[in-house]
């Protein structure tokens, strides 16, 4: 036997099979049934939009990375998660180009600029919405209701009319992927269940948007029900670049960005404020890890 | 109870239970003179000396270490460095003369009071047979015996393929017990306790039977399927619930561990007196033909050992002594079976491959796993900043290496080597 031809390397020698790839898959699945509501509620032209979406996102990602020389990474489905989450952000009228503009934005300049995947601090999808609605305030904010009886309107959140099983629903007007509860309920039971997210950040940022309303004297059940923070917290707040690694730390960055969303919606004038409090503690997730590391077995209180 | 975090890794214990083969005294054996923790021994045999089974060939170079013996009869051909998986060391050639001769030192020892225990122990030969390869006799040699209150029994085995441990517990009862008593009786020990993981019940029920053949309070512990269950610093809690500082020894928390094998070989010592010159290994692994144990002597290579249960199914790509999960990688199936060897797990190229790394994705699985608690997460991203007080402030020196982190990561990094090599950076060697 040639003894050159055996490989030498560090234990271990087995692994698991839960690659960053299987995550992604698993992401995408976990999003489709809000993909069938928001079809039902609003219409094929949903599916367009999110072909877009998702079009740009893997080719802007294709084309950054030959111009840049780095590795192709397209094949880890991370772009195509990017691209289903910022198509779930927006309205059901968008016009096709916008979608593909935001997609590029999350992908170039949020995710790409800073390194890729792995290496942005900022949620691509959140940012990029925020973008959007900075530059297309109009066309961001047409809700559209009532496929197949198409009218415009105000969203919910900000009339405050709907009834809960029309919020829960989702025939109410809003973004895409963040109308219909019950899907994203769906998703998150299936995240849960294979593992991909832990429940500290969901429960905590929806916790946290229930008791503040309830404090500051609004309909509690009305607020987690309407606008994004059930999506929000279920798949933007729970990305794993741009959020803390432990435990405790997921935890707090959940409460914050309940009190956040709350503050928003209580002092600003500007009805949902869900990508800002995933924005603004997305900043704070470095610190947040740090302050939450654990102190190790048999190691001396630091 | 509570346990530590880890890892479920696949069993894949084929070969449970099989018989050990018992392999015929190969042409050849190179018995390596460091097999243990400490300085290398030196040998005391000379080239064209006759030697026989059991003799004595190499004397340690220190307090830490243990003496070597000859696992055939010959004649020594040559001594020479020879490359092992573990450095460059001397190495006692021997040309078998096939008879297997037993020496005339190979006498049972006379053991009267702890001092002529630990001789015997000494003499035996013997070294922690779970792997780490520490000299028994340096283990119980206890400053202040009264402190020492728990005698803990690995009989965890919690590598993935790895079956001769059980097949130590479940045939060679009798040498444990009679070695359990005598550790107890000589180092004044009054518990004992056998963790043993939930996936060997038969293990399990024998110690619970024989309970009352123990000269000290007794327990069977039957601990979850859980890697790394069998760890020094794990095994202690979980059998205790005590918490072994960091940079401190089983010791400081009045615990000595050993190995089940550990104290079956020194069980028959003690009636025989024939030293540690042979071990049953678990040849498993998608390379092999015909998985199974082998009672191989040491300083067999590898080849005769799995040519003895027909050779290889596959080209071997990787030839693992021990397990998967903390088993070292070694450069040829020339290399000799040494004391410590538990098993051999050989892969065929695609088992042998690693897969590719990928950016860290911080999802914080590796957290999440540490049994020991650290964040190799941040460990990695101190070390490619050659950051020492981050390392330092992130308890590096902590880690057991188990390889719960690199198996759980999804981007595939190698966070252990990672953490091995952090270890150094901070220690500065």
């Amino acid at each position: 036997m040639n003894e050159n031809q055996l490989i030498v390397n560090f234990a271990p020698h087995i692994r698991s099979k839960v690659s960053t790839h299987t995550i992604m898959r698993d992401v995408i699945i976990a999003l489709m049934p809000a993909l069938v509501a928001a079809v039902i509620n609003y219409g094929p032209y949903t599916l367009a939009i999110v072909a877009v979406s998702v079009a740009a996102a893997v080719v802007s990602e294709y084309l950054m990375e030959k111009i840049i020389k780095k590795k192709n990474t397209i094949s880890d489905l991370s772009a195509v998660v990017t691209g289903i989450i910022l198509a779930y952000c927006l309205p059901a009228g968008i016009p096709l180009w916008m979608a593909a503009f935001g997609s590029a934005v999350a992908i170039v300049i949020v995710k790409q600029f800073f390194g890729g995947i792995g290496q942005n601090f900022a949620n691509p999808a959140a940012t990029a919405r925020i973008i959007l609605f900075v530059s297309f305030a109009g066309p961001m904010t047409d809700w559209v209701t009532g496929y197949p009886d198409v009218v415009s309107g105000a969203t919910p959140l900000a009339t405050g009319t709907a009834s809960y099983m029309d919020l829960f629903m989702g025939r109410i007007g809003g973004s895409l992927g963040e109308t219909c509860k019950l899907a994203i309920l769906i998703g998150l039971v299936y995240l849960l269940v294979r593992k991909i997210i832990t429940w500290h950040t969901p429960v905590c940022f929806v916790g946290t948007v229930f008791v503040l309303s309830a404090l500051a004297g609004t309909d509690p059940v009305y607020a987690i029900l309407s606008g994004g923070v059930l999506f929000g917290a279920v798949f933007m707040a729970t990305d794993y670049v741009t959020t803390p690694s432990t435990k405790l730390g997921r935890a707090i960055f959940g409460i914050g960005c309940g009190a956040i969303t709350v503050l928003i919606r209580q002092f600003c004038n500007y009805p949902e404020g869900v990508s800002f409090a995933i924005l603004l503690m997305n900043i704070m997730a470095p610190h947040i890890e740090r302050w939450t590391s654990s102190k190790s077995f048999g190691g001396a209180k630091k | 109870m509570r346990h530590l975090k880890g890892v479920k890794v696949p069993h894949l214990k084929h070969t449970t239970h099989q018989e050990p083969v018992r392999m015929s005294v190969p042409p050849v054996v190179k018995i390596p003179m460091a097999m243990h923790i400490g300085a290398p021994c030196r040998p005391i045999v000379e080239v064209g000396d006759e030697v026989k089974v059991g003799q004595k060939i190499g004397e340690p170079a220190g307090f830490v270490g243990a003496p070597i013996h000859s696992s055939v009869s010959g004649k020594v051909t040559s001594i020479e460095r020879m490359q092992l998986f573990n450095g460059r060391f001397d190495t006692v050639i021997i040309e078998s003369d096939g008879n297997q001769t037993v020496s005339d030192e190979v006498v049972p020892p006379q053991i009267n009071d702890t001092e002529s225990f630990l001789k015997a122990v000494r003499e035996c030969g013997l070294v922690g047979l779970g792997g780490a390869g520490f000299p028994t006799s340096v283990k119980l040699t206890v400053k202040e015996p009264a402190h020492v209150e728990y005698l803990i029994v690995n009989g965890a085995e919690c590598e993935p393929y790895l079956t001769s441990d059980f097949t130590t517990m479940t045939t060679d009862t009798d040498a444990m017990i009679r070695a359990i008593n005598a550790v107890c009786k000589y180092i004044g020990i009054r518990n004992v306790i056998i963790g043993i993981e939930d996936n060997k019940p038969e293990a399990i029920d024998i110690f619970k039977k024989r309970a009352s053949e123990i000269d000290a309070e007794f327990q069977v512990k039957s601990l979850p399927s859980m890697y790394p269950q069998g760890g020094e610093k794990v095994l202690i809690y979980s059998c205790t619930g005590r918490v072994v500082p960091a940079g401190k020894l089983p010791l400081d928390v009045g615990c000595i561990v050993m190995n089940v094998t550990t104290l079956a070989v020194l069980g028959k010592y003690l009636e025989t007196g024939m030293p540690l010159i042979e071990k049953c290994v678990t040849v498993d692994g998608s390379a092999v033909k015909n998985p199974g144990k082998v009672i191989a002597p040491i300083g067999a290579s590898i080849r005769e050992v799995v040519e003895t249960l027909g050779g290889y199914k596959s080209v071997p790509k990787k030839i693992l002594m021990g397990g998967p999960m903390m088993g070292m990688a070694v450069p040829s199936d020339e290399c000799p079976v040494v004391k410590n060897n538990n098993g051999f797990t050989i892969f065929n190229e695609k088992d042998a491959i690693q897969p590719e790394e990928t950016e860290c994705i911080n999802c914080g699985r590796c957290v999440a796993t540490c049994p020991l608690r650290l964040m190799p997460n941040r460990i990695a991203r101190a070390y490619k900043l050659k950051d020492v007080d981050a390392l330092k402030e992130l308890d590096i020196m902590t880690c057991m290496e188990c390889g719960c982190c690199s198996y759980v990561c999804p981007a595939k990094k190698d966070l252990v080597g990672t953490n091995k090599l952090s270890k150094a950076l901070v220690s500065g060697k």
